[in-house]
């Protein structure tokens, strides 16, 4: 048994830094490459696009990645374990074989896949045993919404990519899997981690809390000492060295930017946080409250200590449903009095909107430069202040409304308050509104599948 | 002496849905048992007033010097949903950073205020 592994994190959601897998392969020694492309609602823009091109569907930037670092993976033995598999895991999987093919590498790359999270064929059959798939937060049947559904999907954890793992595989491609799983799931395989070893679960679950977002543990979007982070333009993602027996360092490649110090490591532990003592995964529930930081040289922090519990009956689904339509439309107001120019703006719009009888459900002002992130707690603005973004957004179920709302703004130019500007992009676009639905459904409802190809 | 929490705390603040996360962490250890002293759950309701339309829960890690807060109904629907700038309520863990809170004279000067 390896004595340490490393596992390098290399896409903190889709559309990160293009190259930062690349420099993660090159950069130095690692095991393992992680990459995270699944955002809550990414599912559904998979969905739709499976359905325009059935060989769509999955995230296309891994492709191409592939093409890239395939070669060096080879050479040095490097497993990469990515959701981006989509909802078309097998597709992606195709894609993935043709180019080890066209690189010379047919026949050398064993290409694992997990599938079995796509529910959306069963959720009739599902509701009409009385599994009710009831929102998390707003306790709602999902019947409410059966008509709007776009996407469903169950989050799986490690162990399937732990099997695809231990059957050969050196890539393993997963549809809805979580982003903890595809960091614990290398720490299973090379460890022999039994599937009740809790402390150990949670601590694998926890290092892929800390990766799970690339940059953001290594100096980006840090608050602690922020103006002496170094060189955040060539900024390291993480990597996490494991050890057996469930501890383990984060840090990152040497010469590169960027900081793993113990304060950018405890904001990333705090992100998106809930009950720290309840973070609940497929594999364990992990304790937030047990992880002990020490430093261990420079950008290194050993974290241990980490205890965990069992797992629940149940796994977390992604369902996405169509809500309806939104836009956001504005303009920029100049010195003298911009904010109160931008407010004058903001009255005559929406009485012009009134006259129109629109009907949405929602109408929201921000004034960009006095109150769009801190509310009222940003005080009144300086008298002097220099511009003021008028920025008013509109949601409804009536496209034909929020397509109104969209000529409705530029007017304002020749038709509102002076020393106006800011419309260089044209009409704001109608977007629909893809809305996210969680739900709890028993685990022995779902069985994962696991296959190798070459 | 009242004091500004961004002299004694960092923060990171995210989304789940219409709850927004704050996690708020001392700048130095002897600074946590101010934060879980001042910054209560009803203060942060308090200082959130307009914004946090739902409850406000706290949670101690005292592993790591910090403190977690959950705003409900913050984030106008969440998500796709909200109209909002912030609907992943990224900046909410400035935005609590400006809560002003009480210390004692002995507290001051660790703080060197």
């Amino acid at each position: 048994m390896k004595q340490k592994i490393r596992i390098a994190a290399g896409q903190g959601f889709w559309g990160d830094l293009p190259d930062a897998p690349v420099r993660q392969v090159e950069g130095g020694p690692i095991d393992y490459l992680m990459l995270d492309y699944l955002a809550e609602v990414t599912m559904s823009i998979m969905q739709k696009q499976k359905a325009r091109d059935p060989n769509a569907g999955y995230a296309k930037d891994f492709v191409p990645l592939m093409r890239r670092i395939l070669p060096a993976c080879v050479e040095r033995g490097i497993k990469v374990t990515a959701n981006a598999g989509g909802v078309n895991v097998r597709g992606c999987a195709d894609a993935v074989i043709d180019v080890a093919r066209e690189l010379g590498l047919g026949g050398k790359v064993r290409i694992g896949i997990v599938t079995g999270d796509d529910i959306m064929s069963r959720l009739d059959e599902l509701l009409s045993r009385g599994i009710e798939l009831r929102n998390m937060d707003t306790g709602e049947p999902l019947s409410t919404v059966r008509d709007k559904i776009q996407s469903a999907n169950v989050y799986l954890g490690a162990w399937p990519i732990v099997e695809a793992l231990n059957q050969g595989a050196q890539i393993v491609i997963t549809g809805r899997a979580t982003d903890t799983g595809l960091t614990l799931a290398p720490m299973i395989h090379e460890f022999g981690w039994s599937n009740d070893d809790w402390n150990r679960l949670a601590a694998g679950t926890i290092a892929g809390h800390i990766i799970e977002c690339g940059g953001q543990v290594s100096g980006g979007n840090c608050q602690y000492e922020w103006r002496s982070i170094p060189n955040l333009a060539d900024v390291g993602f993480p990597i996490v060295e494991a050890a057996p027996d469930g501890t383990f360092v984060v840090t990152k490649h040497e010469r590169t930017g960027g900081w793993i110090i113990i304060p950018s490591v405890k904001e990333q532990l705090v992100y998106e946080m809930g009950d720290p003592r309840e973070y609940i995964t497929p594999d364990c529930v992990a304790d937030f409250t047990t992880v002990n930081l020490e430093y261990e040289g420079r950008d290194r922090v050993r974290v241990f200590g980490i205890e965990g519990r069992p797992a629940t009956e149940f796994l977390k689904v992604s369902i996405s449903y169509s809500a309806g339509f939104k836009a956001v439309g504005t303009l920029v107001y100049a010195w003298p009095d911009a904010y109160d120019k931008a407010q004058a703006a903001d009255r005559i719009l929406r009485r012009r909107l009134d006259r129109l009888g629109l009907k949405f459900d929602q109408v929201l002002t921000e004034f960009v430069g006095v109150n769009a992130t801190h509310g009222p707690l940003a005080g009144p603005p300086h008298p002097d202040i220099p511009e003021v973004q008028l920025r008013v957004g509109v949601r409804g179920q009536d496209r034909s409304a929020i397509e109104r709302f969209t000529k409705e703004i530029a007017p304002l130019i020749l038709t509102g308050p002076p020393a106006v500007t800011g419309f260089a992009g044209g009409r704001p676009k109608v977007e629909e509104i893809v809305a996210y639905w969680p739900a709890l459904i028993p685990k022995e409802e779902i069985t994962p599948v696991v296959e190798v190809l070459t | 002496m009242k004091v500004q929490l961004t002299r004694l705390a960092h923060a990171r603040s995210g989304d789940k849905g219409d709850t927004a996360n704050v996690g708020l962490i001392a700048l130095e250890d002897k600074f946590y048992p101010i934060l879980v002293r001042e910054v209560t759950a009803e203060r942060v309701k308090q200082h959130f007033k307009g914004t946090c339309l739902g409850e406000v829960e706290r949670f101690e890690l005292p592993n790591l010097g910090a403190l977690n807060f959950l705003l409900h109904e913050s984030l106008g629907g969440g998500g796709t949903l909200s109209l909002m700038t912030d609907a992943q309520g990224k900046t909410f863990s400035t935005a609590l950073l400006r809560m002003e809170i009480e210390i004692t004279d002995q507290e001051a000067s660790e703080v060197h205020v």
